[in-house]
């Protein structure tokens, strides 16, 4: 009785296991790490980058009166709107046509690297050697193809075409290895030929993805466009802008293309949206 | 009702319609940008002998190794900074403008608008007038790689947090904790790993889109492969691709295995 009342007037003070805020894993080891390290190398680099003796208070002011010719005083400078449409345009049917060469080969090219369709060895080669091709930016790419067929439209389109053909590969083997495999088991059984199983059951699974990924490349494809275009001076809008930039120090006209290649990147995502949604939907 | 046959000459019609105007679209396409296919297509075996015979690094090569290294260092370097400082900004600003943690939804239109315009800017663009006031210099290479990238990095960040972050959001505000609390306890760690697979993304893709930035400031690994590309020393300018590769394909399976783990 005693006992049990002192028990109840003097309560010990229960003991709870310290509650760990954070569990201890390999995966935060490795986060702690990864950004550590960057942080270190983003400080060592600048502190030590070369900026040529430029005084930035100098160059920012600069910079401020070049944006604000080009921002706020567009125009359409010496080349004329006209000329600068036309630029426009090739560039877009550039992207277009490249896209279009790229998903028919990527497509071809995932079907026989994905791991679920094809037999490993001939897999493994194919996806070794798109890795090597897309590791090469796009902008040597034509610069190579330039030396054979010389500079000009051919050579840009055969370098974003190698680009895009080896980045869909990647990304649509990626979606056609998400598929169940009892899909293709059960077609399989039936005795489906290879091309059929391709066409019946795996073009219409992924055809949603498919649809993303290639639009996602388009956008992509303008954007190199446009740096072939000055780099490599293959022509298009991405040439007029070198010029207007680099040699001629036109910042109104800079600014005007800017703005052309602004809206038509707005306006492809814009189409892109759409179609992603209506294959979404289906 | 539909039945199956009309169904299925229904589905062969659209398919047909689709593949129909996708094939006009590049044909068209090839008549105006005057594309010879059968050319185009020769050309490829053509670049390819050219390159095996033309590109394949010789013994006197390997003297212009220690320089092409340095210089690849350098963009690699230079591609982690800027893409680290992209990433430092856009957080902030992806905090105040995604529709979880942003502050109203002016502010959130204001930063979506700034972050697709930074984003659509040609590379080319921002080189350029960069290169104009800030001359031939690394720094210029780091400005260009850190306004494109940061018009990526801020989108890619409020997806995150949209999509990763809400609900322990909620969680943590109904306890009553305060703004600050939920953003630094509850999103922030929530988000880390997903922050940094796209980080790791990012860099790769710096390192590639330096060469072009080189190409057009005189910068890095871009610059010299130009030099030595015009200048007609293409065994110089083959080994500076097999260092790209070397690099880039090393970079991609780094971040393949830190992903494996973090994620």
């Amino acid at each position: 009785m005693t006992d049990s009342e002192s028990v109840l007037q003097q309560p010990k003070t229960p003991k709870s296991p310290e509650i760990k805020l954070h569990e201890k894993s390999l995966s935060r080891t490795m986060i702690i790490v990864v950004f550590a390290s960057l942080v270190l190398i983003t400080g060592y680099t600048l502190t030590h980058l070369d900026t040529a003796g430029v005084q930035i208070n100098v160059a920012i002011k600069e910079l401020m009166t070049t944006m604000n010719q080009m921002f706020l005083q567009p125009n359409a400078g010496t080349d004329g709107l006209p000329l600068l449409l036309q630029a426009l345009g090739s560039s877009v049917i550039l992207s277009i046509l490249t896209t279009i060469i790229g998903a028919v080969f990527g497509f071809l090219f995932a079907v026989l690297a994905s791991k679920n369709l094809t037999n490993a060895y001939l897999g493994a080669s194919i996806r070794v050697i798109m890795a090597v091709v897309r590791a090469i930016p796009t902008i040597i790419w034509a610069l190579i193809f330039s030396i054979v067929c010389g500079l000009g439209t051919t050579a840009a389109i055969l370098g974003l075409s190698f680009h895009s053909v080896a980045y869909l590969t990647k990304a649509y083997s990626e979606s056609i290895e998400g598929i169940d495999e009892s899909t293709i088991e059960s077609l399989k059984v039936t005795g489906a030929k290879f091309w059929v199983i391709v066409f019946q059951a795996i073009w219409p699974t992924i055809v949603a993805s498919f649809v993303s990924w290639t639009f996602i490349r388009l956008e992509i494809n303008f954007a190199n466009a446009i740096a072939v275009g000055a780099a490599a001076g293959a022509g298009g809008i991405g040439y007029q802008l070198f010029v207007a930039s680099g040699m001629s120090f036109d910042f109104h006209e800079t600014g005007f293309i800017v703005y052309m290649v602004v809206l038509v990147t707005f306006v492809l995502e814009f189409i892109a949206v759409k179609i992603r949604r209506f294959y979404l939907s289906r | 009702m539909q039945s199956p046959v009309k169904y299925l000459s229904r589905k062969g019609w659209h398919q047909t319609a689709i593949i129909a105007i996708i094939g006009g679209i590049y044909v068209f396409g090839s008549w105006i940008l005057n594309f010879d296919n059968l050319n185009g297509l020769l050309a490829i075996p053509k670049a390819f002998a050219w390159l095996g015979v033309n590109f394949r690094p010789n013994a006197n090569t390997m003297e212009y190794l220690p320089r092409i290294l340095q210089k690849l260092i350098q963009t690699v370097l230079l591609a982690i900074a800027s893409t680290v400082v992209a990433a430092i900004i856009s957080i902030f600003v992806a905090l105040l403008g995604s529709k979880v943690t942003g502050i109203n939804g002016f502010v959130q239109t204001i930063v979506r608008g700034i972050a697709s315009f930074f984003r659509n800017i040609p590379l080319v663009a921002w080189s350029m007038i960069l290169l104009f006031s800030f001359k031939q210099s690394d720094f210029t290479g780091f400005l260009a790689l850190l306004l494109m990238s940061i018009g990526y990095l801020i989108r890619a960040f409020m997806e995150i947090i949209e999509d990763e972050a809400s609900e322990t959001m909620l969680a943590l505000k109904a306890t009553g904790a305060s703004y600050f609390q939920v953003i630094f306890q509850a999103v922030l760690p929530q988000i880390l790993p997903s922050i940094l697979s796209w980080i790791l993304y990012m860099i790769e893709n710096n390192v590639r889109d330096a060469t072009l930035v080189g190409i057009l400031t005189g910068t890095g690994i871009g610059f010299i492969f130009d030099i030595y590309y015009k200048s007609f020393r293409f065994d110089a300018a083959g080994m500076t691709v097999l260092a790209i590769i070397f690099v880039v394909i090393a970079l991609e399976i780094i971040s393949n295995q830190i992903r494996k783990v973090i994620l």
